[in-house]
């Protein structure tokens, strides 16, 4: 049936085309233009003079605009240090977690699934909006750490960059627990039979056996939490604060405040192009991982 | 295998109260008759009153959930087809590209998503005069994009895992593919359907970014209502709304918990 073949894969294939490789042409596009004060905000690339003559006008100005102003820059490498940084931190916690449910007596795991899941069914908007109420100066963890009697003033948590990095870590720590807890239990336990038989020590095991196995899966993990985390909006919005500049938030403010459609595209293309390599890296490990499943 | 691992329990048990301290917070004090969020006044279920009076957020929560019911429709369809394609016809030409396409939503910043569909429509009205404006229905096709990705990647491994005896049975014994995959195939993957249906329908009620650039005036949509609020100043409502979610979440996942559990029970 080449018929009826040909259909299965032209029609996911032109909605993903037409709906998500062809709008960043557009971005790419808008990046060069000249910002307006008009309906929509940009002028047109291509523009026609009598006579039947076509010019092209590329404005290069965008760009030149991000190398200069220092702002864009430092929002650039906020959000290359927020994610890195909370992408360990979702490593350190998660990957004991997804080991100790890997570990779990069989009839506990799904449970214990489920529980990572269910967070992520419940609104981000509003998990994110719940740290609010614990952060703030009178906010619960400062009640809980006054009455401990650990500190005598409360600290001021919300509106900087620890509440920020609290904010990410909390959001996307399933999204690394997930993958990583999908490859550890996979993982073939002759090889640790083995190593206990010649006399490895648990510890030992672990770090010359399981983590070098479950790379491909911190892989995986690590660029969940990575790439969406770069153009993170809403987490710096609701709980950062002046000393928090990332890029999605900038390029919201430039789209929405300032109204500067070509400043916010040429914002989006220069991320697009940061995160392809990592976007390019992940590719290659799950199909790596692909072949050694299959 | 737990006792041997007295740490392992302790990184579980620090791991899962981190993330439900802050769900907890917000159902108790959803029942705390103070203005003040973090203050104590009382056992109360005002805020819930309030929020069945409050107008505007009672229609977004309705504008969103006709999006997400289409949404989740449409994305079953075009994500049970981009599915079939990735795992039956590897051969094809596209496939390749298909794959790439369908797994980069999955990673892409909202912000991006939206942003470059939103130029798109721009550009669309411009030439063709559709999408007129922008509204129900564009926030509608932005969902259906990045929803589809999350419905392909359950359908596929689900189809990745099938023992495909029964299909290649019938073939034999004379049924058209057509009807092989609505008779055999369909009923065997109708599980990873429902669970891509539920996912696209909460990832589209979820959505705050790719719907705020790819809507229009009137087409307001639930979390658009929740963070106007938010930033507006901390309102308890919003936790009346948040533990009705929760409520609402975690009986559907205790339903289809049971469901599993009594078909592996019969299984067995």
């Amino acid at each position: 049936m080449p018929h009826q073949r040909r259909l299965l894969m032209a029609v996911p294939w032109l909605w993903l085309a037409v709906f998500f490789m062809l709008p960043f042409l557009f971005v790419a596009k808008i990046s060069l233009t000249e910002p307006m004060l008009a309906q929509p905000p940009y002028a047109d690339l291509i523009r026609s003079v009598e006579d039947g003559l076509v010019t092209i006008q590329i404005n290069l100005g965008n760009y030149a605009l991000l190398w200069e102003d220092p702002l864009y820059r430092e929002a650039l490498w906020g959000s290359v240090k927020v994610a890195l940084v909370s992408t360990i931190l979702c490593l350190l916690i998660g990957y004991p977690m997804a080991y100790g449910i890997a570990k779990a007596p069989s009839h506990w795991r799904l449970p214990l699934l489920m529980l990572i899941i269910l967070p992520f069914w419940t609104s981000f908007l509003i998990r994110v909006y719940a740290w609010i109420g614990i952060l703030k100066n009178n906010g619960l963890l400062n009640q809980f750490l006054l009455w401990l009697g650990v500190i005598d003033q409360p600290l001021a948590i919300l509106h900087t960059s620890t509440a920020v990095y609290i904010g990410v870590v909390y959001s996307y720590l399933p999204f690394l627990v997930l993958p990583l807890y999908a490859t550890l239990i996979r993982l073939d336990n002759t090889l640790l039979e083995a190593a206990a038989d010649l006399g490895a020590r648990p510890w030992r095991q672990f770090v010359s056996i399981t983590l070098p196995q479950s790379l491909p899966g911190v892989l995986a993990g690590s660029m969940l939490v990575f790439i969406p985390v770069m153009g993170e909006f809403v987490i710096p919005d609701l709980l950062g604060g002046p000393d928090t500049l990332m890029i999605g938030k900038l390029m919201w403010t430039e789209f929405f405040a300032n109204k500067d459609w070509p400043v916010a595209s040429s914002l989006a293309s220069v991320l697009l192009l940061v995160l392809v390599v990592p976007f390019v890296l992940m590719r290659h490990y799950e199909q790596r991982l692909a072949e050694e499943q299959g | 295998m737990l006792k041997k691992h007295p740490l392992l329990v302790l990184a579980l048990v620090a791991g899962y109260a981190f993330l439900y301290a802050p769900i907890i917070s917000l159902v108790v004090y959803s029942f705390n008759d103070s203005r003040l969020v973090t203050v104590w006044g009382g056992f109360s279920t005002r805020w819930y009153g309030e929020l069945m009076n409050n107008e505007p957020l009672l229609e977004a929560a309705w504008m969103s959930i006709k999006i997400a019911g289409l949404n989740a429709s449409l994305a079953v369809v075009l994500g049970t087809l981009a599915a079939l394609a990735l795992v039956r016809l590897r051969k094809q030409r596209g496939h390749q590209s298909l794959g790439v396409m369908v797994t980069a939503p999955l990673v892409m910043p909202e912000i991006m998503i939206g942003l470059s569909l939103l130029l798109l429509f721009v550009a669309m009205e411009d030439v063709f005069g559709w999408p007129q404006g922008r509204g129900m229905l564009t926030i509608l096709l932005a969902h259906v994009t990045f929803s589809m990705a999350y419905v392909t990647v359950i359908v596929q491994s689900r189809l990745a895992h099938m023992d495909r005896s029964l299909e290649e049975a019938a073939l034999d014994l004379g049924a058209r593919p057509l009807t092989v995959f609505f008779t055999i195939t369909l009923p065997l993957i109708a599980p990873a359907l429902g669970a891509g249906w539920l996912l696209a329908f909460t990832l589209s009620m979820d959505d705050l970014v790719i719907a705020s650039f790819v809507s229009g005036p009137g087409s307001t949509t639930l979390p658009m209502v929740v963070y106007s609020s938010v930033r507006l100043g901390v309102s308890p409502q919003i936790n009346a709304l948040a533990t009705i979610i929760i409520a609402v979440v975690a009986l559907a996942v205790l339903i289809t918990g049971i469901s599993l559990y009594r078909k592996e029970m019969r299984q067995a």
